[in-house]
């Protein structure tokens, strides 16, 4: 058997290109078993803890847009609050003239698009550290610039209308639900996205920006979309944290337009993994963890998770994720490309008759 | 006459602006790094000048050098370990080391000394005492002392840069490492050296807002880091005279919003900022944009 290989591997037959190394269907049922299970747990648990479900919805959910930045497009952005608020003010106001809150949950994505495009024209000129604190700075101006509106709740913020549903447990399961499908449609997005044209633009900037742009990628169209994608990704949980909250409060400590917020999402994403798909999703679960066990702490869980952060920034760059998927080659969102030698196939691979270290084992991930 | 006013009052604010703005400027400059936790890192110094002035009932200037020496020496450390394996690892692991120092040093001034704010504790005659020109224009002293120390640390910088030896080595390791290396200059230690001097600034910018305000632990974020950066901005980066120019803009920007109603204060420094942003984006004073 391996003779014959031998022989095709010397005589050059074709090579076969697949997603990953195992079967992506299993993950792909996988994934789906995973959303149906959470979307039925609002029927077997209390209201309390799917409470604590939507938190880490929303932070998953902004983990993955920051993982989207920082990870894949290098555009370390510290003023992602920014479309977060808007997207809650984005609920608010629609709310106000008698829409309801979720059905205003697109409206804040889509808002929160839209205005990403004329700010991405002010940053993209800056490069990196500048990138950083212009955006901080634009979230705070934006924040300002909310606050002198009093119609909207000006500097105290605004109560969310019709939310107050005789039928206490469907507002706490509707609110998950929203939350729910606005991750799922995150991750969902990031996914297909990397698999696609801008998955490989993006590669191409990360290992060479000067070759990526000589050969015709458009460097600067790729990474307005990854903002703009960003912003609604980070607009629409805005609109469930909103949800969630019953309210919108601006302001910087404890508000809707507070940097904690790209703590949060910049923690998540880096212990779990910056640039995985699946990072953000395991540093979720260790920013809630952290959160529930250390909560009557006060800051502690936050000095914890940015020491937490550091270390695993300097001394394990992938993350969590990354250091599982280096012991056990693991991609439950395979983006990147797998070449099989000629004649090689999954089962002798599982079989592990092929050492690992064969040259035929060329993964082209991203 | 008011306008008069708010425009002398803004040049003077400026003053404050460049001293905030110059360790920002001067960290860019020689080791490509911006530092997000540089706010945080001027109120634990003005925190440490409230320590040190509890602890040994020192008058308020005699604490402001030792503030400066221990700021400068944590300044070397820091770039010594921390933020020099950040470095070694390229720009983008050293924003989001030097974020994540801004979030522990931030939480941690407020588990450690609660969201209280913290004033230095001057002598109210020191703080309030002011001339006036005229019936309508009034200057209080601390002002223009805060601006005249923005211009002898800029002066004392540009000397330094120019004219030392050790000035001219840290130019040289800004201009390009690798030759200043072959040449026998240890990279590391300059940007210590350079690290230690932009923290001394750090602490004199963190001592001063102290006595013309009351610190709290979102103090570093909310408000220094913020307009350091802006006055980098609008002033041109890496010119230290440029910090100057860019102080006093964005200090007349907002005295002169805070005229037209005292909630614009704020909001119309950051609008300057966007509008430099839009047509200047290289700022004032620089020749070409910093890539």
């Amino acid at each position: 058997m391996s003779a014959v290989t031998d022989a095709t591997v010397r005589s050059g037959g074709d090579v076969r290109v697949t997603r990953s190394r195992r079967n992506v269907a299993w993950t792909g049922i996988g994934a789906l078993v995973v959303v149906a299970i959470f979307a039925y747990l609002p029927y077997v648990v209390y209201a309390g803890t799917t409470g604590i479900l939507v938190q880490a919805f929303i932070v998953l959910t902004l983990a993955s847009m920051w993982n989207l930045l920082a990870g894949y497009a290098g555009l370390v952005s510290v003023g992602q609050q920014a479309f977060l608020g808007l997207g809650a003010y984005f609920v608010l106001i629609p709310n106000m003239h008698g829409v309801s809150a979720f059905a205003a949950l697109p409206i804040a994505a889509i808002g929160a698009g839209i205005v990403a495009i004329p700010l991405w024209w002010l940053v993209s000129r800056l490069r990196t550290g500048y990138f950083a604190i212009a955006t901080w700075v634009l979230a705070t101006a934006i924040m300002l610039l909310i606050e002198r509106f009093q119609s909207i709740g000006g500097g105290t913020g605004m109560s969310l209308s019709g939310l107050d549903w005789a039928n206490k447990a469907l507002l706490s399961a509707a609110t998950y639900w929203a939350g729910l499908a606005v991750t799922v449609l995150a991750i969902g997005t990031v996914y297909f996205l990397l698999r696609g044209r801008l998955g490989l633009v993006l590669t191409a900037i990360r290992d060479d920006e000067t070759a990526a742009r000589s050969s015709g990628a458009r460097v600067g169209l790729a990474r307005m979309l990854v903002f703009v994608v960003a912003a609604i990704g980070c607009g629409a949980a805005g609109g469930v944290l909103a949800i969630q909250q019953l309210q919108v409060v601006p302001g910087t400590s404890g508000g809707v337009f507070s940097v904690q917020w790209t703590a949060y999402m910049a923690f998540a994403t880096i212990i779990g993994g910056l640039g995985t798909i699946e990072g953000p999703i395991v540093g979720t679960i260790v920013y809630m963890v952290l959160k529930q066990t250390l909560q009557s702490y006060n800051a502690w869980y936050l000095i914890i998770l940015g020491l937490v952060a550091i270390a695993i920034t300097l001394f394990a760059r992938r993350g969590l994720w990354g250091l599982l998927d280096e012991k056990f080659n693991i991609k439950l969102f395979p983006v990147g490309y797998y070449l099989w030698a000629p004649g090689e196939s999954r089962r002798r691979r599982r079989n592990g008759t092929a050492s690992p270290e064969t040259p035929a084992k060329a993964s082209v991930t991203s | 006459m008011a306008w008069v006013n708010a425009i002398i009052q803004g040049i003077l604010t400026g003053g404050l602006y460049a001293l905030f703005a110059c360790g920002l400027s001067l960290m860019f400059g020689v080791m490509k790094v911006v530092n997000l936790a540089y706010g945080d890192l001027a109120v634990v110094a003005g925190y440490i000048g409230v320590g040190v002035i509890a602890a040994t009932h020192m008058p308020f200037l005699w604490a402001i050098p030792i503030v400066v020496v221990i700021m400068a020496a944590l300044g070397y450390v820091l770039q010594r370990t921390l933020l020099q394996a950040a470095l070694r690892r390229g720009e983008l692991i050293t924003l989001i080391v030097t974020f994540g120092l801004s979030i522990v040093i931030e939480n941690g001034l407020l588990q450690f000394f609660s969201a209280n704010g913290k004033g230095l504790g001057v002598n109210q005659s020191f703080v309030t005492a002011s001339f006036s020109i005229g019936s309508q224009i009034t200057i209080a002293w601390l002002d223009v002392i805060i601006f005249a120390l923005a211009v002898v640390v800029l002066l004392g910088l540009q000397y330094y840069l120019s004219s030392t030896k050790y000035g001219r080595l840290i130019r040289a390791v800004a201009d390009d490492r690798e030759a200043a290396q072959l040449s026998g200059a240890d990279y590391r230690h300059v940007f210590g050296i350079a690290a230690a001097i932009a923290f001394g600034t750090v602490a004199l910018a963190g001592m001063a807002y102290g006595t013309t305000t009351v610190l709290y632990p979102t103090t570093g974020t909310d408000t220094i880091l913020l307009i350091a950066f802006a006055t980098v901005v609008i002033g041109g980066l890496g010119s230290l005279w440029g910090t100057l120019l860019g102080g006093i803009v964005l200090g007349v920007a907002q005295q002169v919003g805070a005229q037209i109603n005292i909630s614009y204060e704020l909001l119309a420094g950051y609008l300057i900022f966007l509008v430099v942003l839009i047509v200047r984006p290289q700022g004032l004073t620089a020749r070409r944009i910093q890539s």
